[in-house]
Order: C-alpha cells, then sequence, then structure tokens
C-alpha cells in the first residue's frame, strides 16, 4: 500500500500542490514569444503614433491604455502568469491593488484641497 | 502548585538533549554563517535587547530632563536629539523587528512542521542588514545625532536642521530592507512550506498575525524607502520635489512616509496579539473563542492599515474633505481590533485560568492596550484631533499602545517559549514580580502624560509651565520603576541559562507543534515531519497524545 | 491517519536520493521551485511599491504643472526614446527565448539568448547615455546649474521650437520644468540602476551557462532573473509614454 502513493505526496501538504497554489511547470513556445514579441513591437509605433494626433483628454489615456495592455501581455505571457497558479495571480493583483491605493488615496487630497476655499 | 499546569520532570535525573540545535555546532563562525532559523532568532534576540537598553537609556535620559520644568539636564537642541533617537531606535531597531524577527523567526517554521524557514540566506541576509543599519545609527547618535523626530518631517529635515540627516536616513532605509526581507520569508514559508495536514485554519493564530503583518511589511516598507530617497535627494542636491519655493509639496513626504509609518504601527502590534492569542489559550485551556474571527480580524488590520494613513496629517493642512474620508476610515481599524479583545476576553470565559507569568504579561497587554486603542479613537475622530494631537495625549496614547500592548507581548512571548528556546525555566516567582512590577511602572509613567496632554502640555519640549511639574514627576517615577521592571528579566533569564531548572518539551502542556518536539530543538526542528489531524488549540488531542504515550511506555 | 503516518516515516529514511540543487529543508523539488518562484514575485511587488512613490509624486506635479510638463517632456527625443523602447523589449523577448532555451537544455542556445540580451541592455544604456549628456550640455539637470531659458525664450533653442512653436512660458511656471527634469532624471535613473544590476547578474549567468549550470533541467535562477528583468521592462513601458508623450502633436496649445 505505502508503494501506490506517489514519492512526492508524503512529505508535504497535499494542498501545497495541489491548486490553488500550484501550477505544474509549463514551458511557452517561441511561437507565442514571437507573437507576442511583435504585438508589443506593433504597440510601441502605435502609441507614438497616436501622441502625435490631437486627441484632446484621450490623448494621456490613449497612451495609458496602450501601455497597460502592453504591461498586460509581458506578465501573462513573458512571465508566465497565465500559466501560473492562483496565488501567484493573486499575488500580482495584490501589488497593483496597493499601488493604485497609494495614488487614489493620496490623489483624494490632492483634488479636494482648494474645494470650497475659493 | 496543584493548580498550576507546569509540570516539570523530575530534576534529579532531568538532562537538556545532547543533540540540539545550540551543541549542533560549536564557534563564532557557525553562528555568523548559520542558516538555522533559531540560531539566527538568538542573534536578533540579542541584538535587539541591545537597541531597547540604548532606546532605554534614551528615554530615561528624556524623563530627567522633564522632572523640571527648566530645560536644566542638557540643553534644549540635545534634548530634541536625545527624543529624535529615542523613537528611531525604538521603532526601527526595537519595536518593528521585535517579535518577527526573534520569537517569529524561531517559532514559526516549528508551529507549521517546516525544517526551516524557506529561505535561510536571505534570512541571515536580514540580520546583516540590520545590524549594519544598527551600527549606522550608533555612529551618527556618537556624531552628533539627529533632530528632526523619527518622522524626518520636510521641510525641517531637508532645508533648516544641520545634523546628520543622511546617515540616520541611510540606516532606517537599510533596516527597512531587512524587515522586507523577514516579511518576505515568512510569507513564503506559510504558504509553502506546512506540513501534512496543516491546512490554513489549523494554523496557530500567532501564524495569521505574522501573516498579516508581513503583508505590510512586504508592501508598506518600500514606499518608506522612496520616502527617504527624495528626502535625501532634495536636502543634497535640491531637487524641489518636497521645496515649495520651488513648486513641491513637503506633505507629499509625508503622504509617502505615513503612507508606510502607519501600517507599520501594526506591523508592530499584529505579531504582539499572536503572542497573545497563543498565551490566552494555553493558560486558559480553552480553544480562542472565535478562531476564524479572530484569523481574518488580523487580515482585516493589515487591509485597512493602508487605507488610514492620513490621519497624521489632520492638522497639517491636508484637504477637509480627505480628513473627512481619513476620519471615517480611521474607524473601522477599532472593529477588526475590538474583535480580537473580544474573543479573547470569551477565551478566559469558564476557562481553568492559571497565572503564570507569560499569562500576566498577557493581561496587561489586554488592558493597556484597550486603553490604549480606545484613546486611538479620540484622535482618529478629526475634531479632536485637532485638540489634542502634538500633545502629551498622543505620546501616552502611542505608549500604551507600542509599550503597553506590544512590550508586554513581547515579554510574554518571551517568557512563553524560553523553555523551548533554551531548555530551562526561569524562576517562577520574580518572574511574576516583574510582570507586576512593569504593568505598575507603565501606569505611573503614562496615565499621567494623558493629563498632560489634554491640559495642553506639547510634546517634543525640553521646557514646561511649572503647573504640569506634580504630574511629570509622576511619571519620571513611574519610568525608574518601569526601568526596574524591564532590568529584572534580563538578569533572571540569564541567570536562568546556566541554573535554571530543566523544563522537559512542554512544560504549559501547550497545543502548538513546536510544544511537541524536545526542547531546545534539533537542528532540523522535527525527527520526521509531522503529518497534522487536528485543529489548533485541540487540548483533548493532547490529552490523547499523553494517553497514548504512557500506555506505549507501559 | 496512524497508517499514513507510518507510511511517512517509512519511506523518510529511503527519500535521501535528491538531485543536488535540491536545498536540505524542502520535502521535494516542486516545493522549492515553487518557494523561490514566490519569493521572486513577492520582491516584485516591493518594486512595484518602490516605483509607486514616485509615479505618485509625477501623477500630483504633473496635474499642477501641465505646461511646465509639456515643455519639459518637448525636450526629449522621441526617436531616442522609442529607440530605447523597442531595444529593451527585443531584449525582454530574448530573455523569454533563454528561459525556454534552459528548459529545453539547449545550451548554446540558452548562452547565445543571454548575450544577446546582455548586449541590448548594454545598448539601452548607451542610448541613455547620450540622452543624459544632451540634458547635461542644456543644463536641464535640477540642482546643477538648472537653466529655464529653454522654457521663458524657446526660440533660444531652435531644435525644439521648430517642431513645437512651444509659447515662452512665464518665469513661475518656466522654474517648475526643473520638477519635471527631477522625475525625469529620478524615474529614468531608477530604472537605469535596475537594468546596470540586471546586466551584472546576467554577465554572472553567461559565465555559469557556458558551465552548463541551467541545462541540468533546474531552470527556476534564469526563470526568476527572467522575471526582474521583464519587470525592468514594464516600468520603461509606462515610463516611455508618460515621460516622452506629453501632449506632441505640434500646435495643439
Amino acid at each position: 500500500m505505502a508503494h501506490d502513493i506517489p514519492h512526492e505526496q508524503h512529505f508535504h501538504d497535499p494542498a501545497n500542490v495541489t491548486n490553488p497554489e500550484h501550477a505544474e511547470h509549463h514551458i511557452v513556445l517561441p511561437l507565442e514569444y514571437s507573437f507576442v514579441f511583435g504585438t508589443l513591437l506593433l504597440c510601441t509605433a502605435l502609441t507614438v503614433f497616436a501622441a502625435t494626433r490631437d486627441l484632446g483628454v484621450f490623448n494621456p489615456i490613449v497612451a495609458l491604455a496602450i501601455a497597460c495592455f502592453k504591461g498586460v501581455i509581458v506578465i501573462l505571457f513573458f512571465m508566465h502568469v497565465k500559466y501560473q497558479s492562483n496565488l501567484i495571480k493573486m499575488t500580482v493583483g495584490a501589488g497593483f491593488f496597493t499601488f493604485l491605493v497609494l495614488i487614489t488615496m493620496t490623489l483624494s487630497d490632492y483634488i479636494s484641497r482648494a474645494w470650497g476655499l475659493w | 502548585m496543584s493548580d498550576t499546569i507546569v509540570t516539570l520532570p523530575d530534576q534529579s535525573t532531568a538532562r537538556i538533549p545532547k543533540m540540539n540545535y545550540l551543541t549542533k555546532e560549536n564557534g563564532l563562525l557557525s553562528w555568523l554563517l548559520t542558516g538555522d532559523h533559531k540560531r539566527i532568532a538568538i542573534l536578533y534576540l540579542i541584538s535587539i535587547s541591545f537597541f531597547f537598553f540604548v532606546g532605554g537609556s534614551l528615554a530615561g535620559l528624556i524623563r530627567l530632563e522633564l522632572l523640571t520644568p527648566q530645560s536644566d539636564l542638557m540643553a534644549t537642541d540635545t534634548y530634541n536629539k536625545v527624543f529624535s533617537m529615542h523613537g528611531i531606535i525604538m521603532v526601527f531597531f526595537f519595536l518593528v523587528p521585535s517579535v518577527p524577527a526573534t520569537i517569529g523567526n524561531f517559532i514559526i517554521p516549528m508551529m507549521i512542521g517546516a525544517k526551516d524557514l524557506a529561505l535561510p540566506k536571505v534570512n541571515l541576509l536580514s540580520w546583516y542588514l540590520y545590524v549594519a543599519a544598527g551600527i549606522l545609527a550608533l555612529y551618527t547618535m556618537a556624531s552628533g545625532g539627529v533632530d528632526t523626530g523619527w518622522t524626518f518631517t520636510t521641510p525641517l529635515s531637508t532645508h533648516y536642521v544641520n545634523t546628520h540627516v543622511l546617515t540616520t536616513g541611510m540606516a532606517v532605509f537599510i533596516a527597512g530592507f531587512s524587515s522586507i526581507f523577514t516579511g518576505l520569508n515568512f510569507i513564503v514559508t506559510i504558504h509553502k512550506m506546512r506540513a501534512p495536514g496543516m491546512t490554513w485554519f489549523r494554523l496557530p493564530l500567532f501564524v495569521w498575525a505574522h501573516y498579516a503583518a508581513s503583508i505590510l511589511m512586504v508592501l508598506g516598507t518600500p514606499v518608506l524607502a522612496i520616502a527617504i530617497v527624495l528626502m535625501a535627494l532634495e536636502r543634497t542636491v535640491g531637487i524641489g520635489v518636497f521645496d515649495p519655493t520651488k513648486g513641491g509639496d513637503p506633505l507629499l513626504f509625508q503622504h509617502l512616509f505615513w503612507f508606510y509609518s502607519h501600517p507599520a504601527v501594526y506591523i508592530m502590534i499584529l505579531p504582539g496579539m499572536g503572542v497573545i492569542s497563543e498565551v490566552i489559550s494555553t493558560f486558559s485551556r480553552k480553544r480562542v473563542f472565535g478562531y476564524t474571527a479572530v484569523a481574518f480580524s488580523s487580515v482585516a488590520i493589515a487591509v485597512f492599515g493602508f487605507f488610514v494613513w492620513a490621519h497624521h496629517m489632520f492638522i497639517m493642512g491636508i484637504s477637509n474633505y480627505a480628513v473627512l474620508i481619513f476620519s471615517l476610515l480611521t474607524m473601522l481599524v477599532a472593529v477588526p481590533s475590538a474583535i480580537k479583545i473580544f474573543n479573547w476576553a470569551f477565551t478566559l470565559y469558564k476557562g481553568s485560568i492559571t497565572f503564570e507569568t507569560p499569562m500576566l504579561y498577557a493581561f496587561g497587554f489586554m488592558g493597556l492596550f484597550t486603553i490604549g486603542g480606545m484613546t486611538g479613537v479620540f484622535l482618529g475622530a478629526s475634531g479632536t484631533d485637532i485638540h489634542l494631537t502634538e500633545t502629551y495625549f498622543i505620546v501616552a496614547h502611542f505608549h500604551f499602545v507600542m509599550v503597553g500592548g506590544m512590550l508586554m507581548a513581547f515579554l510574554s512571548g518571551i517568557h512563553f517559549w524560553w523553555p523551548k528556546m533554551t531548555g530551562r525555566m526561569y524562576p517562577e516567582k520574580i518572574s511574576q514580580l516583574a510582570a507586576v512590577v512593569t504593568f505598575i511602572g507603565f501606569n505611573l509613567t503614562f496615565f499621567p502624560q494623558f493629563i498632560l496632554g489634554t491640559l495642553g502640555m506639547p510634546r517634543r519640549y525640553a521646557s514646561y509651565p511649572p503647573e504640569f511639574q506634580i504630574l511629570n514627576v509622576f511619571s519620571t517615577a513611574g519610568a525608574s520603576v518601569l526601568g526596574v521592571g524591564y532590568l529584572l528579566p534580563v538578569l533572571y533569564l540569564t541567570w536562568s541559562l546556566k541554573y535554571g531548572e530543566i523544563a522537559g518539551n512542554n512544560p504549559w502542556q501547550a497545543t502548538g507543534l513546536e510544544w511537541q518536539v524536545q526542547s531546545p530543538p534539533l537542528t532540523e526542528n522535527f525527527p520526521e515531519i509531522p503529518i497534522v489531524d487536528h485543529e489548533a488549540y485541540d487540548y483533548e488531542w493532547l490529552e490523547r497524545q499523553k494517553e497514548k504515550e504512557v500506555a506505549s511506555v507501559g | 491517519m496512524s497508517d499514513s503516518t507510518a507510511i511517512a516515516h517509512g519511506t523518510a529514511e529511503a527519500h535521501h536520493e535528491h538531485p543536488p540543487y535540491q536545498r536540505h529543508h524542502f520535502e521535494t523539488i516542486a516545493q522549492q521551485n515553487d518557494a523561490t518562484n514566490f519569493a521572486m514575485w513577492l520582491f516584485l511587488l516591493t518594486e512595484i511599491m518602490f516605483f509607486g512613490g514616485l509615479f505618485t509624486a509625477y501623477l500630483i506635479y504633473r496635474n499642477w504643472y501641465y505646461p511646465a510638463f509639456v515643455q519639459g517632456s518637448h525636450q526629449l527625443q522621441i526617436g531616442w526614446g522609442t529607440a530605447n523602447t523597442a531595444v529593451l523589449i527585443t531584449s525582454s523577448f530574448t530573455m523569454a527565448m533563454g528561459v525556454w532555451s534552459a528548459e529545453m537544455r539547449k545550451k548554446g542556445a540558452l548562452v547565445l539568448c543571454l548575450v544577446l540580451t546582455f548586449t541590448l541592455g548594454l545598448v539601452f544604456l548607451g542610448i541613455k547615455t547620450i540622452e543624459y549628456s544632451e540634458k547635461i550640455e542644456k543644463h536641464h539637470v535640477p540642482g546643477f546649474h538648472y537653466s529655464v531659458q529653454s522654457f521663458v525664450d524657446p526660440a533660444s533653442d531652435p531644435e525644439v521650437y521648430n517642431e513645437y512653436h512651444d509659447k515662452p512660458l512665464a518665469l513661475d511656471m518656466a522654474r517648475h520644468t526643473e520638477l519635471y527634469f527631477f522625475l525625469y532624471f529620478a524615474m529614468t535613473g531608477m530604472h537605469a540602476l535596475h537594468m546596470i544590476i540586471g546586466i551584472a547578474i546576467l554577465g554572472f549567468m553567461i559565465f555559469r551557462a557556458r558551465a552548463g549550470a541551467y541545462t541540468t533541467g533546474h531552470v527556476t535562477f534564469v526563470e526568476n532573473f527572467g522575471l526582474y528583468w521583464h519587470f525592468v521592462d514594464i516600468v520603461w513601458i509606462f515610463l516611455f509614454p508618460l515621460l516622452y508623450l506629453i501632449n506632441r502633436h505640434p500646435l495643439a496649445h
């Protein structure tokens, strides 16, 4: 009976090697990397092009949207998060969430400082 | 003795196990290059105690100066340096690493059934960074000190003072990285190193509390680092981000600084709360009431901690609307803190309570933290804050939380796990006396400061109007009692290293995995990795274990 | 439960034939890889928050002093910025291919990828040096004889003026370009510092890779370094539009 159980499962919590904290090692293929690489270059060209057009208030929004898209595909594919465990996905999410808390809560002071004072 | 749970082995035959983490290797290098979390914890314990007494002596100087209304013991600018260095050393070199880096380092891998922390080298690196930062801080102190207060507030720190702001800032920066590495290590260890069967809701609450504190260390500390870098650049190069004459905003520094430094008070208190959960449960022989609520309240404190920082800046000129938002959010923190206190109280209810030293300290914590926490609500309400901030009320408030809360918890934890760390007991009667002396000394020192604060005595001045003297004399007298209370453990704990009675595996009859192995433990903690099939604080499981043992020996 | 305890104990003795790269306190190699990978991600979180402070400062001052930020941005050359973005993205791609080569145990391909990444990193820093020296020449380094000449009198700076025809800024606003340039130097400087550290580690890795250290099935180090390198790339992906592309359409204001 002892021999039925795969070697590895004796020694640590099965919850650690099954979902949601563990993902099997996934090898991303060069073709996928190449697609991402091409998309990133295209987006770079697009963001420079968009900057030279007058889009009014949308200029910074478009620039940031493209940057966010680029960042997300780097994280998902180059950094393998798409194939990672939920734990890693949540960790990345937590980082950006706290970053947004820092920015929005600080700005809540700056945008409202002059309210009612004019 | 019948009402106590300490059942020490027969002292005539008892021996410390020959093989343990202390005897595995010998020589200074075996300590300085160790990867063993238990040895690193001991290294931390020694260095942290040293800095505690440095900071404590500075506190003694402050209280001595405030004995009389005039500034007579030292010049006013010397006084500024003394209280600044007191704050910096106590916050960054004692409170932040106190419980996590010593007790947490030692106990967490054992509690979850692991051989070590996930990253032993990073753990050692964190200690070296701490030591480097500490030496830098001491060097700063020897070469003239700094007088900005521990908050490095701009534009004072960047434009006006002429003291060693840069080296102190550097020391805090490095100490921050030491704390990041400790926190990072804990999170990885708690996620990845648990023994089979040790699910999240079987973890002792000590581990939950450290998990929450570690999140704050990892996400908050880098913001302190960048704030200090910007402050240093502003001071040296004059970059203008914090300089109004160049269009910068000095308040931005405070936003960044408090984004870390408010969560930092939860980094300080959460591990202490973890200690209290263990101690209260063990000495009332009951599972912690509302285990899940206490576990999640730790995480809630950590999360809320990131949304309340601007309550340190109510009178600094931030927007009135931001004051409103931050004031409301601050009240939220009271909820999880109260959940903890109430659940501990319910754990005591109908428990078989015994009054060993760790429990006495834990009672001290519960009372003092409650007062400290509730006065925090006064300060979180923006209306009263405007009146009370920058007075001794706020000094009393955070000393009730940090000294009355955290330091009591630290001492409680040290007394609780001392038999596990060293294999020996300390003399019980004198340690109970020390706990009582600390409690009395503490109240005598800091309670008068609440009154002084409401009467309007401002903080950070070497002199004060003569009508405040009587309360200040009380406070200084209390500080001397408190000093005795802190010196006593150093004496009898050191004494116990050689002469203390042999503790055996589990003198408190506690349920944690760390108590089921020999004391002091083996370097690899467990002869074989345990398989966990019981909940945390399951005293019936412990009884069954003992019966099994008796049966197998018989 | 006692059965399984016995099983675990029985096999514990027999389980000592670990691969050499497995550290003693881990039970399995999967546990070790998971732990180090997770630790790397947590370290990157601290990096996000570290840069977060600078991004917050940027956001506040850009809103307060928009005209100064526009004209400061016009001083940067879009060509160099775009080129550097492309260089960095390519280096990220070669790094990703390096991870793949290590996973497939192709030693030659791994060394090639690492050398390419190393070289592209150096190219990036080279271009950054050209850009920095241009700023030094124009006295646009905050704190070091900073000059507002190009902003109170844009015509005195014909290269930029001919392209954007910026209107002169009032002296008060012109002085706030110093804040823009500080943020430019702080953010790109902090980014460059990360590049330099990355390049140093890459140099070390090339030697180890030539010795075959990463092509035996243990790829964690290459993988975790890859995470770091891609993170540095992401920071630049945000810095590029925020610093270089503020109001780049001529005659719009």
